[in-house]
């Protein structure tokens, strides 16, 4: 289902989001998708997609809805390739500085990703004095000694999640997977965990859903922010420039599997326009989003009719 | 790749460079087709800008004296001292992993020492160890650095034992047949489902390997952890006991061992000694030789009988050899030769 800004806004009013079909409750889902034509006003269009998401038109109440003063904010950035192919560094500190502005003491803001290095190589700088926005690697403070463990995932997780972060926003890029297919809301929980490299077989089915499962994970996580400033389409992870395009958006959602789902349509209508063939037919469907919307996971909605898209 | 782990950083052997700074691990069957930047199933082998790495040369995770016996190798010096090493990293990930703190971690992740080959082959040697072990965790995932420190004990005197999954391809296999002198494989179940759904690999390349290692003339022992419910049935042992004797032949020791709950199995209860006398008469049944009942200490079949007139020849308890009845490898008795690496 797709609306507008202004169609969103009379039915957020309406309070029509989540229904009922009979007696059985219909779980929706909606992510907001938003956009700058050419020039990117990133702040504009953080706040834009913000206040549409939540139905508000205060940017800073809107980060009032997700955290509270007080609180431990973990930003799971996505690092892994680089300048280029990470999660924007502007961006990033533009959401520090919206969670500041929520109450959120800077101290209490963690960036964090596998790896310390990763983090550097994207462009994120470790603070040099105390009191300031924190920047871990996991290699920093390790893992837990204990498994964590859902359906196929046996995992141990990262100390900065578990013992730092009473909240998390999640802070992926939109692009392609050389073996998962794609890589945006729910793959990127594998930086949380000790042994990602078990869990790509089968294009990551069902291990990414069952990570999400890990109580922790799915506890913690309150709201993704896709990074679609710049999005991959072919040859991720890793970062190819030229399959890249400039799509100058912001995909949001507090539903990280119709956030993804969204993400793969984008990628999938991007393949077709440049000749590629879909990823079902390379053998890289991710069919681990509708694994994480299954019965036994129920981690959001993958059903594109039950998911309502708001560009803004 | 962290700056400090260049000493432990060497680049594998076996891959194949592929279009856009990606390659293809041909180590072992799994054949990982990894990006820029990512690492194989293993978490111990790394692209790094289109040239693969291995990480975990000379990075010794742990590292004891131990028996012979308990790898475990009944006919390969008995009584002897091994000097037995890991690093991080597995090539599977079997539900039922009692190393897996070590084995199903990246080598960034658990303390390790540096430990060069010939440091290696000189602390074999100077806790008088007649071999050198590579075991605890899956030596394919350091296939390199078990290459060089084993050209290096031979050199010493020191033999070279491996202890395996066995999920390996040809390739590799072949260069570390002629480099070590025994090879035990932990072979997990007969089917391939049990493989698919527990041990997260493939049964039929390490039949193939079992085939190539026999061939080869590398020493041989099978290890068949029996875990209740999910690869002890009767037929499964039948199975198992016409295909060593149709491949492998009867010399073969295979050792049947007790499950103990661990990692990601602990809903499971130990085996019964009944169940693996049970695997053992499958053996038996076919004329094996040499067929084994392990993690049960005092058990009668821990020991090795003359083929021909049933004498004990190799007396144990646990990891403890009370007596050895050989001469030349041959049985004191009746002169029978006795199939093993014994001096």
């Amino acid at each position: 289902m797709r609306v507008t800004r202004r169609s969103f806004a009379r039915t957020a009013a309406a309070g029509l989001w989540t229904g009922w079909a009979g007696a059985a409750p219909v779980q929706r889902a909606r992510v907001v998708i938003a956009r700058d034509p050419k020039t990117v006003n990133l702040a504009g269009l953080l706040d834009r997609a913000m206040q549409a998401y939540f139905g508000t038109d205060n940017a800073v109440e809107a980060w009032r809805r997700v955290v509270k003063p007080g609180e431990a904010v973990g930003l799971k950035v996505n690092c892994l390739a680089g300048k280029g192919g990470s999660t924007s560094v502007p961006l990033v500190e533009l959401i520090c500085e919206r969670l500041q502005q929520a109450g959120i003491r800077q101290e209490k803001i963690i960036i964090w990703d596998r790896l310390s290095e990763d983090l550097e190589s994207a462009g994120f700088r470790p603070a040099k004095s105390t009191g300031r926005i924190q920047f871990l690697g996991n290699d920093v403070l390790g893992y837990e000694s204990e498994l964590s463990v859902y359906g196929s995932a046996g995992s141990r997780l990262a100390k900065t999640l578990t013992q730092l972060c009473d909240a998390v926003i999640n802070l992926p890029v939109l692009k392609d997977h050389g073996i998962v297919g794609v890589t945006m809301a729910l793959k990127n929980m594998f930086g949380a965990i000790h042994n990602p490299n078990k869990y790509h077989p089968n294009a990551g089915d069902p291990y990414v859903a069952d990570v999400n499962m890990l109580p922790e994970i799915r506890s913690k996580v309150r709201l993704t922010i896709c990074d679609a400033l710049r999005a991959q389409y072919e040859g991720g992870p890793t970062y190819m420039p030229q399959w890249t395009w400039p799509y100058n958006g912001l995909l949001v959602s507090q539903d990280p599997v119709a956030l993804d789902t969204v993400g793969w349509q984008i990628l999938e209508r991007k393949r077709a326009e440049m000749g590629l063939k879909p990823l079902r037919e390379v053998g890289r469907e991710p069919k681990y989003i509708a694994t994480a919307a299954d019965p036994n996971h129920r981690l959001g909605v993958n059903d594109p009719k039950r998911i309502e898209r708001v560009e803004v | 790749m962290a700056a400090g782990d260049a000493q432990f950083t060497a680049e594998a052997r076996y891959y194949e460079k592929l279009p856009n700074r990606k390659i293809k691990c041909v180590l072992c069957p799994r054949e990982c087709v990894i990006d820029d930047r990512e690492r194989g199933y293993c978490g111990t082998r790394e692209n790094r800008g289109g040239k693969y790495y291995t990480l975990v040369h000379s990075r010794v995770c742990t590292a004891h004296v131990d028996p012979i016996e308990k790898k475990p190798f009944f006919h390969f010096l008995p009584g002897s001292r091994s000097f037995s090493l890991a690093t991080a990293g597995c090539n599977v990930n079997c539900k039922m992993c009692q190393n897996w703190e070590i084995s199903q971690v990246r080598p960034e992740q658990i303390p390790s020492l540096y430990m060069p080959p010939p440091q290696v082959a000189a602390l074999a040697q100077r806790n008088q160890c007649a071999s050198i072990a590579y075991t605890y965790s899956e030596p394919v995932v350091f296939f390199e650095f078990m290459a060089d420190a084993a050209v290096a004990a031979r050199a010493a005197g020191v033999k070279n034992v491996v202890v395996t999954g066995g999920y390996i391809k040809p390739d590799p296999l072949k260069e570390l047949c002629q480099k070590v002198d025994a090879i035990k494989v932990d072979l997990k179940a007969f089917s391939e489902k049990f493989y698919q759904e527990v041990v997260n690999g493939e049964l039929r390349p390490v039949l193939d390997a079992l085939v190539m290692i026999r061939k080869l003339g590398v020493w041989c022992e099978i290890v068949y952890l029996v875990i209740p419910t999910l690869n002890d049935s009767d037929a499964e042992f039948r199975g198992l006991a016409k295909w060593i004797r149709a491949n492998l032949g009867l010399d073969v020791p295979v050792h049947f061992s007790r499950f103990h709950p661990e990692y990601l199995l602990k809903n499971l209860p130990v085996t019964p000694a009944a169940t693996l006398e049970r695997a053992k008469a499958a053996c038996d049944a076919e004329g094996l030789r040499y067929v084994y009942v392990g993690n049960v200490p005092g058990h009668p079949a821990e020991k090795t009988l003359c083929p021909k007139c049933r004498k004990v020849v190799v007396d144990r308890e646990g990891y403890w050899v009370k007596a050895v009845n050989l001469n030349r490898g041959r049985c004191r008795n009746c002169q029978q030769p006795v199939a093993g690496v014994w001096s």
